[in-house]
């Protein structure tokens, strides 16, 4: 178990090294969140309603949690398989998953450093300051989301094994994402034939326990539900793993060509 | 046991072309190949770009599953047995790519010594032995991606030697270094021998292979074509002499020509700038040289020569099919 823990400790930490040290797509995680959260808050601004505009404060801060997680996860293996890294690191011992999982938590801290940066941005540029009952609770939601997040992140990793071009689909999932999970529109305000699509992603529970640990509510119940639904991904990723890793070795997609 | 053994393994892959109406076509990449290589030994494999080494390579280190036939890495199949296998391979291909550009050298061989399963205690030593193995003590704490092309081989080396493989699997590991380079590279594949690996090699470079090969099997169009000791393959086309003749501007016509003169096994032109090398294999008894210098007729002719057969004109007769 320390073994497991230390291998899955200094994987995280290289992977985030890789994450962290390129200065051009460092300045893109930090503009592209805030970019999107400054078009929602403009919008949001104009009625001049600061319940609404709590409530959207809130949500871009999430928004930005999804793009760099949901969206990077799509496009993770694929720069392994550029790199030509991916087939070094499936022709290891250690199981695919137990690869994976770091790379996606890695991930999620870089999703959680756009939550504090959008609420800073928030803070500083529109002066919004978001009213928060319980910080505890808030902080443990927000860390929950992200990491249940990284769990779908592995879930989406997973489908780019197999095939060389699923990285698009990370770009396809972004958008939808924000409406599915309610970031900064109410699910009641969408077609009630979405709410069961919305109800498959752990991030659209934890924006709920965002909010009502925010709001002064108990986040407990949305919470189970947010590590349950992330915890059915994490285990059918990992079966989709074995499954698809041998799917690629039958079919030669590990490789880039 | 052998360490490596292939029987009749086949691999073949569907293509698919067309927009609107799409056409799949199967391609055989590797056709019933068939060899062993015995614990220590340093066994090449050589072959022409699309001859299927690399497709054979990828079946035996489980990165492709086989279309039929078995393969067996210590006695541990290929498709059942894919964890046990891995354990005991190193992998190793040339070119730029396989390591992470932006972490140092120290950094790879740290994340890839928790991947192949080196216990934490040794790799501290492990990873110092390596470096200094490969020549890259004092440079493991910069960033891969300033590294040369020579560097990156060498880091690629010892990271397949991390979790120290029993079996060795090296895919053209000089391509594209420099003369002093892939010297320095032959000593390192040779010292693996000497610590009793066994290493599976396929290159371009015939002197390479002549130098380290213990044993040599030629593939070409995915079946193996010749097999032996470098000798062995060199007297395949012993009994005969090689003439070269420099030209400068030599036709496809004079070629074919020559081809077809009595006692020839093979014409090949090799291209050096300007000048063409026609190298014409022959008989040992057969007197070809003004005959082939009639048939060039009005070309240019520089320097003419006649000498023993290499192991690379060995090479060059298996895989043209003569």
């Amino acid at each position: 178990m320390t073994r497991f823990l230390r291998q899955q400790a200094i994987c995280y930490w290289l992977q985030l090294k890789i994450l962290t040290t390129s200065a051009f797509e460092g300045a893109l995680a930090v503009f592209f969140p805030l970019m999107f959260a400054t078009a929602t808050l403009l919008v949001y601004r104009v009625r001049g309603d600061a319940d609404a505009l709590q409530y959207a404060g809130l949500g871009v801060a999430i928004m930005g949690m999804w793009t760099a997680q949901g969206v990077v996860a799509a496009s993770l293996l694929s720069r392994e398989r550029w790199a030509g890294t991916l087939e070094l690191v499936v022709a290891a011992p250690t199981s695919f998953s137990r690869i994976l999982v770091p790379i996606c938590l890695a991930m999620s801290t870089i999703g959680i450093y756009c939550v504090v940066a959008t609420m800073i941005w928030e803070r500083l540029v529109f002066g919004i300051r978001l009213e928060i009952a319980s910080w505890p609770l808030f902080l443990l939601s927000v860390l929950l989301t992200g990491v249940t997040l990284a769990l779908v992140g592995f879930f989406i990793a997973v489908t780019a094994v197999r095939y060389r071009t699923a990285w698009s689909l990370g770009a396809a999932l972004e958008y939808p994402g924000w409406l599915l999970c309610g970031f900064v529109i109410p699910l009641s305000a969408l077609p009630a034939w979405s709410h069961p699509i919305s109800w498959a992603i752990p991030t659209t529970w934890g924006m709920d326990a965002i909010r009502s640990a925010a709001s002064g509510g108990s986040p407990w119940g949305d919470l189970a539900i947010c590590l349950a639904v992330g915890a059915a991904y994490a285990v059918l990723a990992s079966w989709l793993g074995r499954v698809l890793v041998d799917s690629a070795r039958r079919h030669a997609s590990l490789a880039l060509t | 046991m052998p360490a490596v053994e292939a029987v009749d393994l086949r691999r073949s892959f569907r293509t698919h072309s067309g927009a609107i109406r799409r056409t799949r076509k199967d391609v055989e990449a590797v056709k019933g190949v068939t060899f062993s290589i015995e614990p220590g030994e340093l066994f090449g494999l050589l072959g022409p770009n699309g001859a299927g080494k690399t497709t054979t390579i990828k079946m035996l280190i489980t990165l492709l599953l086989p279309t039929s036939g078995t393969a067996r890495v210590l006695g541990h199949d290929v498709v059942d047995d894919v964890r046990e296998v891995r354990r005991r391979i190193g992998y190793v291909f040339g070119g730029d790519r396989g390591l992470y550009e932006r972490l140092s050298a120290l950094d790879n061989l740290r994340y890839f010594s928790e991947l192949y399963g080196v216990a934490p205690r040794e790799q501290k030593q492990r990873i110092g032995e390596l470096l200094e193995l490969v020549g890259l003590t004092g440079r493991e704490k910069e960033r891969v991606e300033g590294y040369s092309r020579g560097m990156r081989q060498r880091l690629h080396i010892a990271r397949g030697l991390l979790h120290d493989p029993d079996v060795i699997f090296l895919d053209e590991p000089s391509i594209g270094i420099d003369p002093v380079g892939a010297r320095e590279l032959r000593a390192t594949i040779g010292a693996l021998t000497a610590q009793g690996k066994t290493v599976l090699l396929t290159t371009h470079y015939m002197f390479e292979a002549d130098e380290l090969c213990d044993r040599i099997a030629v593939i070409r169009s995915g079946e193996i074509v010749a097999e032996g000791t470098p000798q062995q393959l060199k007297q395949g086309v012993a009994g005969g002499r090689v003439l070269e003749v420099e030209t400068y501007g030599v036709s496809d016509d004079a070629v074919t020509a020559i081809g077809g003169l009595a006692g020839v096994r093979s014409v090949g032109v090799e291209e050096r700038g300007q000048l063409q090398v026609l190298l014409v294999q022959c008989d040992a008894a057969a007197e070809i040289t003004q005959s082939v210098l009639a048939r060039l007729g009005d070309v240019r002719v520089g320097r003419v020569a006649t000498r023993e057969p290499t192991l690379e004109d060995a090479y060059v007769e298996l895989v043209s099919g003569s």
